[in-house]
């Protein structure tokens, strides 16, 4: 097939472009990573913290959190839906449509020069993964480099393999602990915004990097405030219901800002009020 | 907005440049729509239908509500006859022009399923023929004009909008009736409409003799007054525009207060009134559908029963829908008083802070077609003055 | 190697106590170790010592038949292990192994139950360290019974 002229008019901000699956890794029983590349054109240029509105053909559209670092896309994605259904059940070969990406990006320059410290509760840690793989390529950038990980039990942790291996490098702390331990579990039982109290990092030269359910992530703000990290060092990526994206369909709106737009990262400072206000 | 003193406008003047006045008699009216339609228009203007003035297509001058006026109050609307025959002797009706600029539903691409599993979405068309709108207010002109900053201008483009709205010609009029829901003075967007973001505006004289004060605003306006019988305006026509306008002004009683409304309601947020309010919203939606500003739409996707042809279709979505702030398996905004609240704080408060214009433009509709009466510059202010005492007490 | 007591003072779980408290409550105190594996205490048995983490990791569990021991928590250094030694009858509620060797500051329950009886603000002071670490083990605890990762609370 021949491949798309770079010269084709671009697309409308509503088009998906296609993009073939590479391959698909189950990490979960219910949670896969799939790599993507583009049928044809310019691979997407995604930085980690930003997303993509995924397309399953002829059943709909989700904003996927991007999980790798450079070429090829990656996401790793929950069956929780139709779409994400879909999405799951799609081997190397499919097609699925690709908008994007959207959104803005964790600060990672700004990160530099400092300790760079990485939490996330269950498939939040998905959205962080990009930045860990900076963190990683990167090193020298950064003093400590610490990654908290909790999830709900050790079969739910995501990348398995990578974490163990990242333990094995001794310039990364990773600390994983679980809600209910199985019987094959020896480490952590706990919550996460627990880690973050014996944590080391210096509070007055740390980026500190957070996601999972608003629940955890308001425990972790917490913490780390508690140890002296001020809230514009602390940053979350935020969710609400998309339909487009890019700003034109009204729905990602939490009170003044757009999620799809203006984040879905945010600073603490920036976010925690409008976090606080029930149904807002 | 501006009156018609400004020195450009002087009866008789032509500055070569692009605003040109003239005077013309109703009936030519008539060839202004078959000028549209020649020139491939789909020609869009009021008339009466169901008991209510509509926007829809128009065939020929007489579809307009010659004669009709309108009563509105919160929760109420009717068509009334007037006693001359004024051509736009009504207000607004339930429509605005977003149904046309930004329609209840619109494909945007239909895709097939290739031989080897991919699909290569192909994009709607622009459509046929290009609208013109006829009796476009100056509340709906600030409308239009705020849509056009959420789809144009930001980051992305909203292509079927633009494909419309960038060769839409826009006839617009001048207020004369304003009704009783009308609050434009107060949020800045009438009842004069501005020296531009029209092709043509009109003024409907009707003391000394039934005309129209027509005055270009672009140059295909321009060309198109040329081909219209008309006779050069005077300075008495002049002045009867701006006296017209300004009784008009003079005519409408709601005000609202627009001093920081921004902070009001991000202050007011904990506000008891929401949970007032709420007790008697219904959460029907006929706000956001009547506004002419609202703009949340959704996306369907959807596939034949084959699974081999796809398409996406764009529908209105309304902030009221508990579906509209779904996430994992429930919705944000559960109850009727955070979804009444938000519409609230969005139109008044943070549209502001997201778009960098007001998303009012004080058309009063939804004061008219809330079948609970509900009247948003009431609501305000209350707020208001709840935050007044508020601080007092402190 | 710091003396108990300087310990004490340096340590986040007996913050606020003022001198002499941790002296006094180093009185009743001893250092132990533990290899991985090793049992502290076992559900049922008299409790009359709570312990301090100092090095290593702590399991608490709880034992049932079919399944053998659930591990409920796990304990970290610089925390405390241990109330049932406050309240009648004195018994263990649940398992305490070592998930790693351990070093621990081992406290004699009875011997501070009976200097805190004869100097209220020394019990006072020790119900606040023990309050404390109640209070937050509770809302850990609550947050994993909010089963924040399960399919529905999805990230």
């Amino acid at each position: 097939m021949a491949a798309l002229a770079e010269t084709a008019p671009a697309l409308s901000a509503m088009t998906p472009r296609p993009f073939r699956v590479l391959s698909r890794t189950q990490e979960t029983h219910d949670t896969r990573t799939l790599e993507l590349e583009p049928v044809d054109g310019a691979p997407l240029d995604a930085a980690p913290g930003q997303f993509t509105m995924l397309y399953a053909f002829g059943i709909g559209e989700v904003p996927i959190s991007v999980s790798g670092y450079g070429p090829p896309l990656v996401h790793t994605v929950r069956d929780v839906g139709a779409v994400t259904h879909a999405i799951c059940s799609a081997g190397p070969g499919t097609v699925l449509g690709v908008r994007g990406p959207y959104g803005n990006a964790w600060p990672l320059e700004a990160a530099a020069g400092g300790d760079l410290v990485i939490v996330a509760g269950g498939i939040g840690l998905a959205p962080l993964h990009g930045a860990l793989l900076h963190a990683v390529v990167h090193r020298n950038d950064f003093r400590e480099v610490v990654l908290l990980y909790g999830g709900r039990t050790p079969a739910d942790l995501l990348y398995r393999y990578e974490l163990q291996a990242l333990r094995e490098r001794h310039d990364v702390l990773v600390d994983i602990t679980v809600d209910a331990a199985d019987r094959g579990w020896h480490g952590n039982v706990g919550v996460v915004p627990h880690l973050v109290d014996t944590a080391p990092f210096e509070p007055d030269r740390v980026v500190a990097l957070v996601v999972g359910p608003e629940i955890m992530m308001r425990y972790t703000i917490e913490a780390l405030r508690a140890r002296g990290v001020p809230p514009d060092r602390i940053f979350v990526s935020m969710e609400r219901n998309m339909r487009c994206g890019v700003g034109h369909c009204g729905h990602c709106q939490l009170g003044p800002t757009l999620i799809c737009r203006d984040g879905p990262v945010y600073s603490a400072a920036a976010i925690t009020a409008l976090m606080e206000v029930r149904e807002l | 907005m501006r009156g018609f003193s400004d020195a450009r406008l002087r009866a008789g003047d032509d500055p070569g440049g692009v605003a040109t006045t003239a005077v013309l008699a109703p009936e030519a009216l008539g060839g202004l729509v078959e000028a549209l339609a020649a020139r491939g228009y789909r020609v869009l203007g009021p008339t009466v239908r169901d008991r209510a003035v509509v926007y829809d297509e128009l065939e020929s001058a007489d579809d307009l509500p010659a004669g009709w006026g309108d009563a509105h109050e919160p929760g109420s609307y009717r068509l009334v006859r007037r006693d001359d025959d004024a051509r736009f002797g009504y207000s607004v009706g339930p429509q605005s022009w977003k149904q046309f600029l930004f329609p209840p539903q619109a494909r945007l691409w239909h895709a097939r399923r290739n031989g080897d599993g991919g699909f290569v979405p192909e994009e709607e068309p622009a459509p046929e023929r290009p609208l013109a709108l006829i009796g476009v207010r100056p509340c709906e002109l600030r409308a239009i004009e705020v849509q056009d900053r959420v789809f144009l201008a930001g980051r992305h483009v909203d292509r079927d909008y633009e494909s419309r709205r960038s060769t839409a010609f826009v006839v617009a009029v001048n207020c004369h009736t304003p009704s009783d829901s009308c609050f434009c003075p107060s949020t800045g967007s009438g009842p004069g409409l501005d020296d531009d973001g029209f092709d043509l505006a009109l003024t409907e004289l009707l003391e000394g003799g039934h005309r129209f004060l027509a005055q270009a605003g672009s140059e295909r306006g321009a060309e198109l007054l040329a081909e219209l019988p008309q006779r050069p305006a005077e300075d008495v026509d002049l002045r009867a525009a701006e006296e017209s306008i300004a009784a008009a002004e003079h005519r409408i009683r709601r005000t609202l207060d627009t001093t920081d409304l921004q902070g009001l309601l991000a202050r007011r947020i904990d506000s008891p009134h929401w949970d007032e309010v709420a007790a008697r919203c219904l959460s029907c939606a006929n706000c956001t559908l009547v506004c002419p500003t609202c703009f949340c739409s959704s996306v369907e996707d959807v596939t034949d029963l084959t699974g081999t042809e796809a398409e996406r279709v764009r529908t209105w979505d309304t902030c009221f829908s508990i579906d509209h702030s779904y996430i994992h398996g429930g919705a944000v905004r559960r109850s009727a008083r955070s979804r009444y609240r938000q519409w609230l704080t969005h139109k008044f408060g943070t549209w502001q802070a997201q778009f960098d214009i007001s998303g009012c433009v004080g058309c009063g509709r939804c004061i008219t077609w809330c079948p609970a009466g509900i009247d948003v510059t009431a609501e305000l202010a209350t707020l208001r003055e709840e935050g007044e005492v508020v601080r007092a007490n402190h | 190697m710091q003396t108990i007591d300087v310990l004490l003072k340096g340590s986040p779980a007996f913050a606020g106590l003022e001198d002499p408290m941790p002296e006094v409550i180093a009185g009743c105190a001893s250092n132990v170790q533990f290899g991985e594996g090793e049992v502290l205490f076992r559900e049922g048995d008299a409790a009359d010592t709570f312990y301090l983490v100092r090095h290593g990791n702590v399991a608490l569990e709880m034992f049932s038949p079919a399944h053998g021991p659930k591990l409920i928590e796990t304990v970290g250094p610089g925390e405390l292990v241990g109330w049932s030694w406050l309240f009648a009858p004195y018994r263990w509620q649940f398992d305490a192994r070592a998930l790693t060797g351990v070093r621990v500051t081992a406290f004699d329950g009875a011997c501070l139950r009976g200097k805190a009886d004869g100097d209220p603000t020394l019990g006072y002071a020790l119900m606040q360290c023990f309050a404390r670490v109640m209070i937050e083990r509770l809302q850990w605890m609550r947050l994993r019974l909010l089963d924040v990762y399960g399919n529905g609370g999805a990230r």
